[in-house]
């Protein structure tokens, strides 16, 4: 079926045998390079998280003990947000909604929360910092976001949040503009809780969030 | 499609001594011949076969989209709901189910080894798989369809298609003919990868492909560099919905907008692989009917490896609204504008090459500049859409539908026309009837154009996609789209009447029926090639 006898380059894959030699190493090493892109989407999680934290990317804030730098007498506005689930029978509000503070000190901030119902439940609060490019300047130092948090049936507890924003935020050209800073916490029914519930399970069917029978009645209007 | 019906005298010689996995003397019989086919044009028959079905089914869909469209408050189809569904099914179909095929299954298998002057494919077996994946996958998909469950758009962004709001098993299914349908297309790229490397004729240097070789080429590495990050990224939804991880889920820690990041790092450069095949096919047919060589054929071959590999840094800009800051936005927008250049280079070197040549104009020809005056069109309302700024007041409206139609549903479906006509002799042995072929191009072209071209409008005014109803401020143009489709759904009526005409022809067609400007390796081989080609392999030199 293949010609003997060919000169130059063709030569080698005129026998079946370097042909199929060739076929089969260059065939191994894009299964390779599928199985590595394979990889690097499941390696994506990690690295995007990574580089969410490093460049404060999606409005990530930095978090540490980094100690604040001392005030420069200049002033920003920080707001304060607060949003439950309807999943999470807790009422989640922050004390004040609005201060206005010296850049560069450390400040503390309190929200409130109360379980609704009857038994405990454990929530575990996400946050994220607006507008996005002022992330970086931002530095939480101590957050009872850090934890998942557990209210027994009915309790009230005062969570504290200590933060700092970094003077820089003046004097960077991209950020010079920002006027205020909107801290904002979601708090969602932490996955094991969830899973207790068997939550999880009786997702579905049905359109829309979570089904009435697991939302408290004034959980509902967050 | 019609079987190969010459005899293979000359094939029947020296294959006992060689022992070449499938080779045998005479066509096998019929279950052994195409389900458990290893032949290349086989396979390829079956890729095309399968590329008309999962393009009529899509093509019904769209049907039904317009019909409900067509006026204000119909109520042809049911509910939001269904409609999500049928938009979903719809892309996913045509994207996977028909373009795909027929661009790299059909054409690629049938033409890789006859242009390189190879035997067969790599591995005949694997291809044997790459084919079979598909028709399961399209069960899956359409399982989806009927149950009415999945409605996420072909994006299928959590939360959209998470355990909330897509929690039927119709959503799973869809995701896994994605898994088969990726599979597929994994397997099948090695293959061509492993048979352009390995398997060219003697004398036949890289620079000497074919264009229609570099661009199957250059789609396979983007499939084999794409396809596992969607693999991955559908693999860690399908956990979510069913086995409680939270990969995209915030409950649990996770960012849907990593989601939108892995889909459209696949997302984007499957737009090139949709399109880089019919860039080749087009190649072939103006330089064939200008009775020219391509103007730049090195120009011409470096501008797809640009496209490919800068298709890979630009997937941002499908979310300019997901919260990037603006010099993100700036980086993502100069980089998809830079893509212009290489395809710029493309069209002009088209241009270029019918410029002075004596220009016949068969369909195939009609097709091929109709793909320049569509495929032009999209990357002109590319170049507008890739500006940040302008995408923030119309992303997700019809201007986008429009822009993605144009360069899509017409670039490379004109494509794979353009290469169905200028083959069809050469696969077959029967000639298309050239008054009809003209009649399809003609209607196709006006109906696609009435259909497209007005959504621009209703895009700038506003008008949101996917939703199955609108303002009646919007219903004249509308109407206007909907007449368009349907012209369309006649032409594609006509392009069935063209098949039945052709393979029930009786007249044969000589080994180069295009003459002169017909110069790569398939037309030297006989109308259609012997069930076993190259037995001899040919000397470029």
């Amino acid at each position: 079926m293949r010609s003997d006898g060919n000169s130059g380059r063709g030569s080698n894959r005129s026998t079946p045998g370097g042909t199929r030699r060739g076929n089969r190493l260059i065939a191994a090493g894009f299964v390779g390079v599928a199985l590595f892109m394979g990889g690097l989407s499941f390696a994506a999680i990690p690295l995007y998280r990574l580089f969410c934290a490093a460049t404060g990317f999606g409005g990530t804030p930095k978090i540490g003990l980094a100690a604040a730098p001392g005030g420069t007498g200049q002033t920003i506005k920080v707001r304060f947000n607060a949003d439950t689930n309807p999943g999470l029978p807790w009422k989640f509000k922050p004390e004040r909604t609005e201060v206005t503070l010296p850049l560069g000190e450390d400040q503390l901030a309190f929200y409130t929360a109360q379980n609704l119902a009857r038994t405990p439940v454990t929530g575990m609060a996400l946050y994220n910092v607006t507008p996005e490019k002022a992330a970086k300047y931002f530095h939480k130092t101590a957050c009872f976001c850090f934890d998942r948090q557990t209210l027994e049936g009915g309790q009230t507890m005062e969570f504290p949040v200590s933060y700092w924003v970094d003077p820089k935020i003046a004097t960077d050209p991209g950020t010079r503009d920002v006027r205020n800073i909107t801290l904002s916490y979601t708090f969602y029914p932490s996955m094991q809780d969830a899973e207790k519930s068997g939550a999880l399970a009786k997702a579905g069917p049905h359109i829309g969030p979570v089904p009435s029978d697991r939302v408290p009645q004034d959980a509902k209007t967050n | 499609m019609a079987a190969t019906t010459d005899d293979h005298a000359h094939d029947a010689h020296g294959h006992g001594a060689h022992g070449h996995d499938d080779h045998h003397d005479h066509k096998p019989g019929f279950v052994t011949r195409w389900l458990f086919s290893t032949n290349h044009k086989d396979i390829g028959t079956l890729y095309l076969i399968f590329a008309v079905i999962g393009g009529l089914v899509g093509g019904i869909l769209s049907m039904m989209m317009r019909a409900q469209l067509q006026f204000p408050g119909s109520t042809i189809v049911a509910d939001g709901q269904t409609w999500n569904t049928m938009v979903t099914t719809h892309g996913l179909l045509m994207i996977f189910f028909s373009v795909m095929p027929a661009l790299i299954g059909g054409f690629g298998n049938w033409f890789i080894p006859l242009m390189i002057g190879a035997p067969d494919m790599a591995f005949p077996r694997l291809n044997n798989i790459s084919f079979w994946l598909l028709p399961p996958a399209l069960v899956l998909i359409c399982i989806g369809l009927f149950m009415n469950e999945s409605g996420s758009g072909w994006t299928l962004y959590p939360p959209l298609s998470n355990q909330t709001y897509e929690a039927g098993m119709g959503m799973d299914c869809t995701l896994f003919a994605l898994h088969l349908a990726g599979a597929s297309s994994l397997l099948g790229s090695m293959n061509f990868i492993t048979t352009i490397f390995n398997m060219r004729a003697p004398g036949m240097t890289l620079h000497k492909m074919p264009l229609f070789i570099w661009s199957e080429l250059v789609t396979a590495f983007l499939l084999v560099l794409a396809v596992p990050v969607l693999a991955g990224a559908i693999t860690m939804l399908i956990c979510d919905r069913n086995f409680g991880t939270a990969f995209f889920d915030p409950t649990g820690g996770g960012d849907p907008v990593l989601f939108q990041h892995l889909f459209w790092f696949f997302g984007h450069p499957e737009v090139y692989i949709m399109i880089l095949p019919a860039f080749g096919i087009i190649s072939h047919v103006i330089s064939t009917f200008s009775r020219k060589p391509i103007f730049g054929y090195l120009g011409m071959v470096y501008a797809m490896v640009a496209i490919g590999v800068v298709g890979f840094v630009v997937w941002a800009h499908h979310m300019y609204l997901s919260g990037m800051d603006v010099d993100t936005r700036a980086y993502f927008m100069a980089a998809t504008l830079v893509i212009a250049v290489p395809t710029g280079v493309k069209i002009f070197s088209w241009i270029a090459t019918m410029w002075g040549g004596s220009i016949q104009f068969t369909t195939p020809m009609l097709w091929a500049i109709g793909f320049l005056f569509v495929f032009t069109v999209g990357g002109v309302t590319g170049v507008v859409l890739a500006n940040a700024g302008i995408d923030q007041a119309v992303h997700n409206t019809y201007y986008v539908v429009a822009h993605f139609h144009y360069v899509l549903s017409l670039g490379a479906v004109f494509g794979i026309f353009c290469g169905w006509y200028y083959w069809i002799g050469k696969m077959s042995g029967h000639q298309y009837p050239e008054f009809w072929g003209r009649v399809h191009f003609w209607l196709t072209f006006i109906g696609v154009n009435l259909t497209f071209f007005p959504q621009h409008f209703l895009g700038l005014s506003g008008m949101p996609r996917r939703y199955p109803d609108y303002p009646a401020a919007f219903s004249g143009w509308n109407y206007v789209s909907s007449i368009g489709a349907y012209v369309s759904g006649i032409a594609l009526c006509v392009f069935l009447y063209v098949c039945y005409r052709t393979f029930t022809s009786k007249a044969h067609v000589a080994d180069n029926y295009w003459g002169e400007g017909a110069t790569t390796l398939e037309w030297t081989q006989t109308s259609p090639p012997a069930f076993h080609s190259f037995t001899e392999l040919p000397r470029i030199p």
